[in-house]
């Protein structure tokens, strides 16, 4: 906001809000014209409180109870096509039973916005948080963000759709957030006005692409070996502009609101003279910023890096922050089963970020909180004294595992 | 053939053909497709969107009217036309018709009236896509699903799928020396199953594309004018699939409905209408069908005889002759 003007109201209230609280308000105030529904814990709050504002008049849009996240995917990515900004959302393998259409959506260019509130993959059953399930869509042209805060989960799906909708982008854009710890913990979050938000928010044109009799296009032809490269290349150009777009984003969104993300891609705790490095996404954040703070009252040297955007991910900025620490501490909230030293998804994310670099730090990989397990502080701290003690043999570390049920136990127990 | 006429001039908003000379000439599903010759699927195609006309949007759902159809840059549609996965023809049409319908109320485009029409195949509409078909049925969007079908999966090698006639040979029910006839199961009742299922349904029908004449085209001008969801089978006789000359498709097609073996009716709000009425006309025996199609050639006596006894059953014992088998499904227990 521009100093000396008269103060302008950008919210119009405070409420108590939980993280899916936060990103319906954050659809109402889009304007989407088209949202489906289809209930799985625990991402569903969202549309239980998009459900409410449609009954009482307050949201103005379609709103469909689908026959399953297929085709609930299929009703957004096909709104989308006319014209309409459309909303989706899941959880676990709800999102994975929704994966053809988030698949297409992606290759479609559709710049449709979903949430999806993490969730352990079946089987068994588990309703905690776990990243696989948004992690499923990294490569596919998905834009894929972590909210942290119910305040974070607000702003940034409207960024979502502001980046999502660029015309220089045009990729559907997966809001993500840790189901249980933030899609149902509450805290107060200040709401933005409407003509805030339409300042911060252009219209949704699909231009030239969109299906109206006015403009008879054919969409998705058969391409095969013809042009599929070409197409392909096209979207990685897309996902390599996204990058500057989200900046610019942020920057239009800091000056409508008033609010201070200063970096885009990820906030830094004391990592300006940091010998180690944590990082991590979602909710985590809590513990290893306590951590962080309480080994730096004794002393060391250590700092947290909240990585927001994954997809597409800030390679060059955390090479540039990460090669600058000695040891690396990767909190992985999610398994990635006979990959690269066996090491969880964001644990090759960085180090393969870190190849390049002049100055490489120890990077040692913690897979923690799985199925929703809690991440405590006292685990943060375990995790940056193991990657101090690691040797390169001991690079993988499960935290927060119940004794006895490591593989040997299991075999022996096989007997 | 006055019955397929049983309509009149005019359904709803909809002006119905009573000649061919009054269909228009104008197409909207042109060159540029590579279907085979004698396809009349692609037939489907081109007189579901003569009898639409040009303010429509269109899905398909993969299948051979995707991979033949629409090949990159020589795109046979007039009309705005996209994709859409084997499974998501009834969403796609929901997802379009709800976009269009909030564009709309917000003043955001013009308000007026849009066709929304989905087309799937038998593997598509009959099976994968069936639960997202059953929900577009449910809403309370207006929308057209048509249901061509082939009897099989005619773009991927004719595999069986379950609406496959029973016996048929395919890619995937070959006969062979210790198996004459390995697809054992019948024909799924499609359209009766989603009319009887669906109460906000408003208009359902069998169509074919060649027979009666201008039963099909009118069927979808009674479609789009019902003001709600609703949904069309047809069956097309394809030479590839079926193996007979493509100069047949025609003639099939006739006989397919002379026998009853694919019974031709309308479900407007919940009344049936036939369109050709395999009770009161003498039926054709099936083997005249079935004999002329190479997909059949190792059928022996017994098999004849067991098509044309259900057949049969279909009509002079099912509750709602040709349509719904309640009294041979379903009945009261004592």
């Amino acid at each position: 906001m521009a100093a000396g003007l008269k103060e302008e109201k950008v919210y119009e209230r405070e409420e108590l809000a939980s993280g899916t609280d936060g990103v319906a308000q954050a659809v109402r105030l889009a304007d989407v014209d088209v949202f489906a529904a289809y209930p799985i814990r625990p991402y569903t709050g969202v549309m239980d409180r998009l459900a409410k504002f449609i009954a009482d008049g307050k949201f103005d849009a379609e709103y469909i109870i689908a026959d399953g996240e297929h085709s609930q995917f299929e009703i957004g990515k096909h709104a989308s096509s006319v014209g309409a900004r459309s909303f989706v959302g899941s959880s676990g393998t709800g999102w994975l039973y929704a994966m053809e259409a988030l698949a297409t959506t992606a290759t479609d260019r559709l710049p449709v916005v979903a949430l999806v509130g993490n969730r352990a993959l079946d089987d068994p059953g588990a309703f905690g948080v776990e990243h696989n399930d948004a992690m499923l869509v990294r490569d596919l042209g998905w834009l894929v963000v972590w909210a942290s805060t119910a305040q974070e989960a607000l702003d940034t799906t409207l960024v979502a759709y502001r980046v999502a909708e660029d015309p220089s982008v045009m990729m559907p854009c997966a809001v993500a957030m840790d189901g249980g710890y933030l899609t149902h913990s509450e805290h107060i979050i200040k709401v933005p006005t409407k003509e805030a938000v339409s300042r911060f928010l252009p219209r949704y044109s699909l231009g030239r692409r969109v299906m109206h009799p006015d403009n008879p296009v054919s969409i998705a032809p058969q391409i095969n070996e013809d042009w599929c490269m070409e197409i392909r290349r096209q979207n990685w150009e897309a996902a390599k502009r996204a990058k500057q777009v989200i900046y610019q984003a942020y920057r239009e969104f800091n000056s409508v609101f008033g609010s201070k993300y200063t970096n885009p891609f990820f906030d830094e705790y004391m990592t300006s003279d940091a010998d180690t490095v944590v990082i991590g996404m979602g909710t985590v954040s809590s513990a290893a910023k306590v951590a962080v703070s309480r080994l730096r009252e004794k002393g060391e040297k250590v700092g947290f890096i909240k990585l927001r955007w994954f997809r597409p991910f800030p390679t060059e900025e955390l090479r540039k922050t990460l090669s600058a620490a000695k040891r690396v501490t990767v909190i992985d909230r999610d398994f990635a089963h006979g990959g690269p030293d066996d090491g969880g998804v964001l644990y090759n994310e960085v180090r393969a970020a870190l190849y390049d670099s002049a100055n490489r730090p120890k990077v040692v990989d913690f897979i923690a909180g799985l199925g929703g397990r809690e991440i405590s502080i006292e685990d943060v701290t375990k995790m940056v004294e193991l990657t101090s003690s690691s040797t390169m043999d001991e690079k993988i570390h499960w935290i927060g595992l119940r004794e006895g049920t490591k593989g040997a136990a299991v075999e022996n127990r096989r007997q | 053939m006055s019955e397929s006429n049983e309509g009149g001039k005019e359904f709803g908003n909809a002006k119905l053909y009573t000649s061919v000379h009054g269909i228009d000439l104008e197409e909207f599903y042109s060159s540029g497709h590579r279907t085979c010759q004698g396809c009349e699927s692609a037939l489907v195609m081109r007189d579901f969107i003569k009898a639409a006309g040009p303010r429509t949007v269109v899905t398909g759902a993969t299948g051979c009217m995707y991979v033949a159809n629409t090949s990159y840059m020589t795109t046979p549609w007039v009309v705005p036309w996209m994709h859409t996965q084997l499974g998501a023809g009834g969403a796609s049409a929901v997802g379009m018709a709800a976009g269009l319908r909030a564009l709309m109320r917000k003043g955001k485009i013009r308000d007026e009236k849009i066709n929304v029409i989905n087309f799937s195949g038998d593997l598509g509409g009959g099976d994968m896509g069936l639960g997202g078909i059953s929900g577009a049925l449910n809403s309370d969007y207006d929308l057209l699903v048509i249901i061509y079908d082939n009897e099989s999966a005619a773009n991927t090698d004719i595999q069986a799928t379950n609406l496959t006639p029973y016996g048929a040979q395919t890619t995937f029910s070959p006969t062979g020396s210790a198996r004459r006839i390995m697809h054992t199961k019948w024909k799924k009742n499609v359209a009766a199953m989603m009319a009887v299922g669906h109460p906000n349904c408003r208009y359902v029908a069998t169509a074919c594309a060649t027979w009666p004449p201008m039963d099909y085209m009118n069927k979808v001008k009674k479609a789009l004018s019902s003001g709600g969801p609703t949904l069309i089978h047809t069956l097309d006789p394809c030479p590839k699939g079926w193996d007979y000359h493509p100069r047949y498709s025609g003639e099939l097609g006739q006989l397919a409905i002379k026998t009853g073996i694919f019974p031709l009716y309308e479900i407007v709000r919940g009344e049936v209408r036939y369109t050709y009425d395999a009770r009161k006309q003498k039926r054709t025996p099936v083997r005249e069908y079935i004999e002329k199609q190479g997909r059949f050639t190792h059928f022996i006596e017994e098999d004849f005889e067991l098509v044309q006894a259900r057949v049969d059953e279909m009509w002079n014992d099912w509750e709602i002759p040709g349509v719904a088998p309640v009294k041979g499904i379903l009945k009261l227990a004592d």
